[in-house]
């Protein structure tokens, strides 16, 4: 399975819904997705991660390359997951510390509010 | 050993084999691997938490080493990173990579806020080693089966 990504907005923030694999091979496209958000002015970003199966540090590294760029512009990055194969990887890294992460979408966006 | 069973022996015994796949610096044989390593650790009877361990694992030190060969301009036909799978009660991975991971990691991670593939997999798995001696890397995990006998 290929990346899919789409975006829209929900109570000002940016959704970006992410579904698929992000490895070192997808990553890059993903990466390109928030340059583009991050560009166009959107600074405060929600990524769904419910429908990605596969994610590793390569993934990792454009969501911490996501959130310093936001953070440039005094935005931010919320995460949506539940995949307890997909927290893990959170868990062992230290990045629940780094990034919030919800259970929903809503919940992300109220949380931002 | 005999590529299989004799009609003497009992169900499992000769079925240990492994997989080997040589692929070039290409990012989208990542995927290739893991997919490969998945299979065989669920066909060897690794319990599905662990399947997905072994697909991370994996993917972690091919990503590594096809990220580091590119960074030594390690392209041509003839550089290959060379992935051994065995199934024998669980399995064992074996990565040799044509170039030192553990360099290259430290190399490309300096100063970031998330660790290497070389931590996350030192991170998931207690089995495991990692050597290197500058001109390339060995890494070398294993999980256990969850049932006595593979399933077919």
């Amino acid at each position: 399975m290929d990346l899919s990504l789409e975006t829209r907005t929900q109570n000002n923030r940016t959704i970006v819904e992410v579904g698929g694999e992000i490895d070192v091979y997808t990553a890059p496209k993903l990466r390109e997705c928030l340059v583009d958000q991050v560009n166009a002015g959107s600074y405060h970003l929600v990524i769904d991660l419910e429908g990605v199966d596969f994610l590793d540090s390569t993934g990792l590294g454009v969501l911490v390359g996501g959130l310093k760029r936001v953070r440039s512009h005094e935005g931010s990055l919320a995460l949506v997951c539940t995949h307890e194969r997909l927290l893990k990887i959170f868990r062992i890294t230290g990045l629940t510390k780094v990034f919030p992460i919800h259970d929903t979408v809503d919940a992300a966006v109220a949380d931002a509010e | 050993m005999p590529l299989l069973p004799t009609p003497n022996e009992p169900p499992g015994a000769a079925l240990m084999s492994q997989v080997s796949l040589a692929v070039g610096a290409d990012p989208a044989h990542v995927r290739v691997v893991r997919l490969v390593a998945g299979a065989v650790a669920r066909r060897a009877g690794v319990d599905e938490e662990s399947v997905d361990e072994v697909k991370l694992a994996v993917g972690e030190a091919c990503a590594l080493a096809v990220s580091a060969m590119q960074a030594h301009d390690l392209t041509g036909h003839a550089d290959r990173l060379v992935v051994e799978i065995e199934d024998d009660a669980g399995i064992e991975v074996v990565v040799r990579a044509p170039v030192d991971l553990e360099q290259h990691a430290l190399d490309a991670h300096a100063g970031e806020l998330f660790p290497d593939g070389l931590a996350v997999i030192r991170g998931l798995l207690d089995d495991v080693s990692i050597s290197s001696d500058g001109a390339g890397s060995l890494v070398r995990m294993s999980w256990a089966a969850e049932v006595a006998h593979p399933t077919v």
